[in-house]
């Protein structure tokens, strides 16, 4: 897409991810992969979670460190705001799931990017999670999430940039589709 | 009983092997579970007429291009006359089709293989599987979940509406099947919704000119098996939103919607009797809306400007009018819905092939349309074979063409290499080698 013959650098190594994906289509037990989370209750609403394991390629594996996100709600709920909200997780998990898309789909298909930012925003009844209509669903009704970008193409090479990260993106597909959920007690 | 090879399947692509072998003085039978063009016969719905118009359904060997003279090159043929074309086909060429027999076995047999039939074995040192790309029904796991008091009718089984119960209809998938299903479900008053996953539209005419007379004249469907940028997804890819009428008219989600059609996103489960739809439906819409200009751009550049007196201006197509909120959960009972046609594909039928040529998804495993896994076997009719035009009628032609030189040159090399199997492979593999360089 440029024409300055400088090279197109997002900071992407799609080459290891397309030698992942054919290496991985060779040996298709290899992909699968379980991601965990802890989450321990500190007090009230606030909890504190931790990631540091995961498996895959037929192995465990550890992050470089353990990373701990704190979770509450904030005063107008009547709590102490120590951290976001779980709900807010999902919007930050949606947003940096669909970032991470745009740069790899633009390295892959040679756009330069400068500048991507995504505003992510859920609509919420708070009706349904206390529990004063049972018409009114706990979770979001609608998630709008607006990207601006600043990079190297035509506005629609940016339109189908953002149209494949959702189409590759993990967690827009766990908000968008049924997951089956299983929770039991130890 | 013995022969050089058997081909498996006496629809048009493997009545067209059958040519190419005659052609080359090879003898073979051709084996046909039901009758010509089974299929054809037994497995399409009544309203169907192939997507791709006459002038394209060319096969080898035969009289007229696309059948009788009489007909129009730009219509598109009902079902009934797509069996009586391929059945005149067979007689033209004198095929040696052993009908009403079906194969339960293909294996290994020495250096060949063994076909067992329920009318009897051959044996052949070349075996053609010809059975057909769309003879089961791809019906999703979560199929299983729906109530019991819905009536649930996969896509080969429907026939027309009439045989659906009144009241609402769930039709899922909107590839070519499921559009034409949700458009004639509709219009005898039982109101469809339609459940939309990654979609391909496309016009009928665009500038004037059918989309198939544009595809080739671009030499898009030319594209081969080797130089197709992502050949599992070309393979995987939905049937476009197409229908063929003698209106020569598009059929897209804009057009059922303003029959009435409810669209939805994708079924993504059933529990409880409720079903539930992905949230995705606008971006599934918008990536066939860019991908559609993207091919409309194609086109356009493959017919330069010099022409525009002649084919007309450039069209570009209203984006699809996905709902801002669709439906995401239907309580199915409650909202009057009484049966589900299931348009989510078809596939082959290889579940009596006895060799180890599979893939992790129950695929064989083949280089556009040679099974490497087993020298003589070699596979046709199937999405993308060899080229994006091979699962069309009019693909044929060419896959046989180059196939059925393959596999003369894998005849020549098992008379020729003698008994002792171990030298005979590894001269197998060296003269094949040579061969490859000839871009088959």
């Amino acid at each position: 897409m440029t024409m300055t013959g400088t090279p197109v650098d997002n900071g992407v190594n799609t080459a290891a991810l397309l030698g992942a994906r054919e290496a991985l289509t060779a040996a298709p037990e290899a992909a699968e992969f379980t991601w965990r989370a802890t989450c321990s209750w500190l007090n009230g609403t606030h909890t504190r979670s931790t990631v540091e394991t995961f498996s895959g390629l037929g192995q465990q594996h550890s992050h470089v460190s353990a990373f701990t996100f704190d979770a509450d709600h904030p005063e107008c709920f009547a709590s102490a705001d120590h951290g976001a909200t779980p709900a807010e997780y999902v919007l930050v998990a949606l947003g940096s799931c669909l970032t991470a898309g745009v740069a790899a789909v633009a390295q892959h298909r040679e756009i330069q990017l400068r500048k991507v930012t995504a505003t992510v925003e859920g609509d919420m009844n708070v009706l349904g999670i206390l529990g004063a209509d049972p018409e009114v669903r706990n979770g979001y009704r609608d998630i709008r999430v607006r990207f601006e970008i600043d990079a190297d193409a035509s506005a629609d090479d940016i339109k189908a940039l953002v149209a494949q990260s959702q189409k590759r993106s993990a967690v827009f597909d766990a908000i968008t589709n049924p997951t089956n959920v299983v929770v039991d007690v130890a | 009983m013995h022969l050089p090879v058997v081909v498996i399947g006496a629809g048009h692509a493997g009545l067209a092997m059958s040519h190419r072998l005659t052609e080359r003085s090879i003898d073979h039978v051709v084996i046909e579970r039901g009758e010509v063009a089974n299929s054809w016969r037994t497995q399409r719905w009544d309203s169907l007429r192939l997507l791709t118009p006459n002038w394209h359904a060319r096969l080898p060997g035969a009289a007229v291009s696309g059948g009788s003279a009489s007909r129009d090159p730009d219509g598109f043929m009902t079902v009934g006359e797509v069996a009586a074309l391929i059945g005149s086909y067979a007689t033209t060429i004198d095929a040696p089709v052993v009908d009403r027999t079906t194969v339960t076995r293909l294996g290994s047999h020495g250096d060949g293989y063994r076909v067992v039939t329920d009318r009897g074995v051959w044996t052949c040192a070349a075996a053609v599987i010809a059975s057909g790309g769309c003879v089961a029904a791809s019906v999703p796991a979560l199929a299983a979940a729906l109530p019991t008091s819905i009536t649930s009718i996969a896509g080969l089984a429907y026939r027309n509406p009439r045989a659906l119960p009144d009241g609402g209809v769930l039709v899922v998938g909107a590839a070519a099947t499921g559009v034409q299903l949700a458009e004639e479900i509709q219009a005898s008053g039982r109101p469809v919704t339609l459940a939309v996953g990654e979609h391909v539209r496309m016009p009928r005419t665009y500038r004037g000119r059918d989309i198939f007379w544009w595809t080739e004249s671009a030499g898009i469907l030319d594209e081969r098996h080797d130089e197709v940028d992502d050949l599992v997804r070309a393979r995987h890819l939905p049937s476009p939103q197409l229908i063929g009428t003698p209106q020569r008219r598009s059929i897209d989600l804009n057009h059922l919607g303003e029959a009435g059609v409810r669209i939805v996103g994708r079924l993504g489960r059933i529990h409880g009797g409720v079903a539930q739809f992905s949230g995705a439906l606008a971006n599934v819409c918008s990536l066939a809306d860019l991908k559609l200009d993207r091919l409309l751009r194609t086109l356009d550049d493959s017919a330069g400007a010099s022409r525009i007196d002649e084919i007309g201006p450039p069209e570009r197509f209203e984006p699809t009018r996905a709902p801002r909120s669709p439906v995401s959960e239907l309580d199915l009972a409650a909202d009057g819905i009484r049966s589900v046609v299931w348009a989510t594909g078809y596939r082959p039928d290889h579940t009596w092939v006895d060799l180890a040529v599979f893939d992790h998804r129950g695929r064989i495993r083949h280089r556009g349309g040679v099974v490497a896994d087993a020298p003589g076997i070699y596979v046709l009719g199937l999405n993308v074979l060899r080229r994006r035009r091979s699962s069309f009628i009019g693909g044929a032609a060419g896959d046989t063409a180059e196939l059925a030189d393959h596999l003369h040159r894998h005849l020549d090399l098992t008379v020729h290499a003698g008994t002792p199997s171990a030298t005979g492979t590894a001269r197998h593999e060296r003269l094949l080698a040579t061969h490859a360089t000839r871009r088959d």
